[in-house]
């Protein structure tokens, strides 16, 4: 019955688009109570995003990070976990990333010295997923509570280590990484882009949502992970070990949020700073739900996110860019909506 | 006399699925009406729609030759309807006068329950419907058939006089159920009309005077039980012949494949769930163990399949083909040619999410003829699920993508038999309630596979609350009661009994209470 599929499939599709075109109505709704006419908006932030290179730029650079915190969440919630602690990973990421570059020797070549950073920057938000991930299978402790408090130790540690120890002095940043550390620019590769933080980690991003695409849904290995998510009972009749599963479910997502260090630390700043991942861990969140926790999806799903926070910025001179935190908020809300509403 | 529930043209419609299509029918007063049909032939939406549950598409419903329109169960309840639900829905930390007036407390909000004299009026109306109950004792600690008589007591109490019952015999031993249909004809001596939703066919001529059989969510026909025989009922309800009892040939034996040997199962609780279990199975030969829920069955399962609860502990031996189990995960019993089919297949054997296919090769998708690099051989899954939809009858339109969850009853357990039986290498399965849930039409099929495996000489351990099934299935018979084998019927006695089976089913009766 391939009708069943394709009107499956349609489906799948209807739920957050709507959602984005009420999002999008209402918010306009909203700025025509602020006094503004919302096309006017709505075409500055259109021309700001799209009419120019640097535009472009700010929004690749942020589909980058968008993409990994969103997959942070959605691969855990595949075996039915909900990581809220991307922020944190991401944060645990970024500094060792930046530390690992700060302290390795400085004649160690690209990409050797490259490839050492983003392992470091993978390896501690892997680590400060699988904290959680343990805690749930030992001792049964709600993954939800215990990322959050995990969000506000990595905050505090790494906010200690670099106040106290390794920022440089009078400065809120640690010493720069090493040469060949850095990841070029995508403006200084290809001319495209130019000025903006837009640099070739993009392409870590996209590859690792079409890693875990084919690893979820083609390989052996997610046939068992899905299996477990959706069925964990069952799964241990079958034998699938349900809890191998979670926490390799759980460091794969603290992976992909500590590989967004990449794209902040080693393409963009070239150091760490306090405050420099801004809440992107908790985008994730937003950019799995629109995405149904679907790896390739969550491309698109982060470059909506991505082109609303940039334009959002970008016509903070006429509306306050909370508005556009609304329409993301709303858009999240709308899709729980929908979907709790085609469950009855 | 007159008519006590009365539908006309009644279609009840769920998106683009049609479950009732214009349903005539009259209950009359003071008797007691069958409804009878497979899963999923509309009777228990049609049950609901008479409790005010659900609200008709179209149609009429007129109760005691009123016309009603009910909103909730509420206004139901109010025109004098009860219903008993299959699962009970009682408190367990109250007691069952409490549970009884749940709801209807006869008290301001702080003010103090008479629960002493309610306790009279319950004790007052039990006596009166003949059935006797302990109104001080908590529901916990009832058996199913005491907190059954509870649901009951409540409807009365509320003073129902038309009697809704689904599947009611569903969870009671054969000395429970006899005493269920004792009350039943007693209420309906005492002007109660009862509604009987079942899918057993010898109850419904047991104890109906009416029966309606119901198909693809009409009703075929109403007719006087008296007419009508067992296999005239079973043709009606599943529209053609079908083989009440499949033909099962005599059985020879060969060497020995499990051994239970003085099994102890102690749960964290430290209740003891098994007493020195000791039985064996032999290659070609199906051992039912016959039991009322709880006497251990459950625990035995999970000491065979290493499923053991944290805390839990288990002391004797399980031999498997000679080499000891006890210990051992889910997939190392497997590998060593055991399969399982749990009783709770939805929540144990099959991916309700994933298509009929994938469900085909769930447990078994680390064979190496399945694999392709880091994925699947799509060809060789594709040629499996080919095969096996074809041997066993799996009836589904498109098994690649149809999730398994949109099949029935009886056609999920077909894709569960199918896989576990053509496992490779496969010498000892265990089948728990194979035939929950499930059709006639597919009952059949699925009884018939597990006699071919039988005859393929595979050791098959049968757990089952159906009587007639252990009956028409087992070559040996054990009788579990309290954590121990009772009795066990030989080979001979077995074959040579199931001749008359009302007399086997008592006296198996006799073992397991």
């Amino acid at each position: 019955m391939n009708t069943l599929g394709m009107l499956q499939n349609t489906k799948r599709f209807i739920t957050p688009i709507a959602s984005v075109l009420l999002a999008f109505l209402a918010s306009a709704a909203v700025i025509a109570l602020t006094g503004r006419d919302p096309l006017m908006i709505f075409s500055k932030m259109g021309m700001a995003v799209f009419g120019s290179q640097y535009g472009l730029g700010q929004v690749v650079f942020r589909l980058g990070t968008l993409t990994l915190v969103g997959l942070a969440v959605a691969i855990p919630y595949r075996v039915r976990l909900f990581n809220i602690g991307g922020e944190g990973q991401l944060q645990m990421g970024a500094f060792a990333a930046a530390m690992a570059g700060a302290f390795l020797p400085g004649f160690l070549p690209w990409p050797a010295a490259s490839l050492i950073c983003i392992l470091a920057g993978m390896t501690a938000g892997a680590s400060w997923a699988l904290l959680a991930g343990a805690l749930k299978i030992r001792f049964g402790v709600n993954e939800v509570i215990s990322t959050i408090m995990l969000n506000f130790i990595a905050q505090g540690f790494t906010g200690y280590l670099l106040t106290y120890h390794f920022a440089v002095p009078s400065t809120v940043h640690t010493p720069p990484v090493s040469e060949g550390s850095v990841i070029p620019s995508l403006a200084s590769l290809t001319g495209l882009f130019t000025s903006s933080p837009a640099n070739a980690s993009i392409i870590l991003s996209l590859g690792a949502a079409i890693f875990f695409h084919l690893l979820i849904f083609h390989s052996r290995y997610g046939f068992e992970m899905r299996a477990a998510g959706l069925q964990a009972e069952a799964s241990d009749y079958g034998g699938i070990d349900t809890s191998r599963h979670i926490l390799a479910a759980m460091a794969a997502g603290g992976a992909a949020a500590g590989l967004g260090a990449a794209n902040i630390v080693l393409g963009y700043k070239q150091y760490y700073e306090a405050g420099m991942t801004d809440g992107a861990g908790f985008a994730g969140i937003a950019v799995a739900l629109l995405a149904g926790a679907h790896p390739l999806w969550v491309i698109a799903s982060a470059l909506f996110f991505a082109t609303l926070e940039y334009g959002g910025l970008s016509v903070n001179a006429y509306v306050p860019k909370d508005i556009f935190m609304i329409i993301q908020a709303l858009t999240i809300f709308l899709v729980i909506g929908f979907n709790a509403a085609k469950k009855r | 006399m007159g008519i006590a529930v009365q539908l006309k043209g009644l279609t009840k419609r769920f998106g683009t699925v049609t479950a009732n299509k214009d349903v005539d029918l009259s209950i009359e007063e003071k008797s007691i009406h069958a409804i009878v049909g497979e899963n999923g032939a509309g009777k228990s939406t049609l049950s609901k729609i008479i409790y005010g549950m659900y609200l008709p598409t179209s149609g009429e419903i007129a109760i005691h030759g009123m016309k009603v329109r009910f909103g909730s169960p509420k206004d139901a309840i109010d025109a004098g309807i009860g219903m008993v639900h299959q699962h009970f829905m009682l408190v367990p930390e109250l007691t069952v006068t409490e549970n009884i007036i749940l709801g209807n407390e006869h008290a301001w909000l702080l003010g103090r329950i008479p629960l002493k004299k309610l306790e009279g009026t319950i004790l007052d109306e039990a006596g009166k419907s003949g059935f006797s109950i302990d109104p001080a004792a908590p529901a916990g600690l009832l058996s199913v058939g005491e907190e059954q008589r509870v649901e009951l007591l409540k409807l009365l109490c509320h003073d129902a006089s038309i009697l809704i019952l689904d599947e009611p015999t569903a969870v009671l031993t054969p000395s429970e159920t006899d005493r269920l249909f004792e009350i039943l004809r007693s209420l309906k001596e005492k002007g109660k009309t009862i509604i009987l939703i079942t899918h057993k066919l010898d109850e419904v001529l047991a104890i109906a005077d009416t029966v309606s059989v119901m198909r693809k969510g009409e009703i075929v026909g109403t007719m006087p039980t008296a007419s009508i025989t067992k296999p005239e009922l079973a043709t009606m309800m599943v529209g053609r012949n079908v083989l009440l009892r499949t033909e099962n040939p005599p059985s020879l034996p060969g060497r020995t494949v499990l051994e239970v040997n003085n099994l102890n199962f102690r749960t964290a609780e430290g209740k003891s769930m098994l007493q020195k279990l000791t039985f064996s199975i032999r290659a070609g030969e199906i051992y039912g163990i016959a039991g009322v829920e709880g006497n251990g069955q459950s625990e035995l399962l999970q000491a065979l399949w290493g499923l053991v609860p944290q805390g839990s502990t288990v002391s004797g031996d399980i031999g498997l083909n000679g080499t000891s189990i006890i210990g051992r995960k889910p997939r190392e019993i497997a590998a060593m040619g055991a399969s399982h089919i749990p009783e709770n297949r939805h929540r144990h054997a099959v991916i309700l999410d994933y298509p009929v296919a994938d469900n085909l090769i769930f447990g078994r998708h680390r064979e190496e003829a399945f694999s392709k690099g880091f994925g699947f051989s799509r060809k060789s899954i594709g040629e499996n699920t080919k095969k096996l939809v074809a041997d066993f009858d799996i009836r589904c339109d498109n098994p690649s993508r149809q999730t398994l969850g949109s099949l029935s009853g009886g056609n999920q357990q077909k894709v569960v038999l199918a896989r576990e039986l053509s496992r490779p290498g496969i010498s000892f399965i265990i089948l728990a309630q194979p035939t929950r849930g499930v059709d006639i039409g597919a009952i059949e099929t699925i009884h018939r596979k597990i006699i071919e495996a039988r005859r393929n000489g595979i050791a098959i351990l049968l757990i089952s609350s159906e009587l007639e099934e252990i009956i028409a299935l087992s070559t040996r018979i054990g009788c579990i009661y309290n954590g121990t084998i009772r009795h066990e019927f030989t080979l001979e006695e077995t074959a040579a009994k199931r001749m008359d089976e009302d007399r086997f089913r008592r006296e198996i009766g006799l073992h397991i209470t």
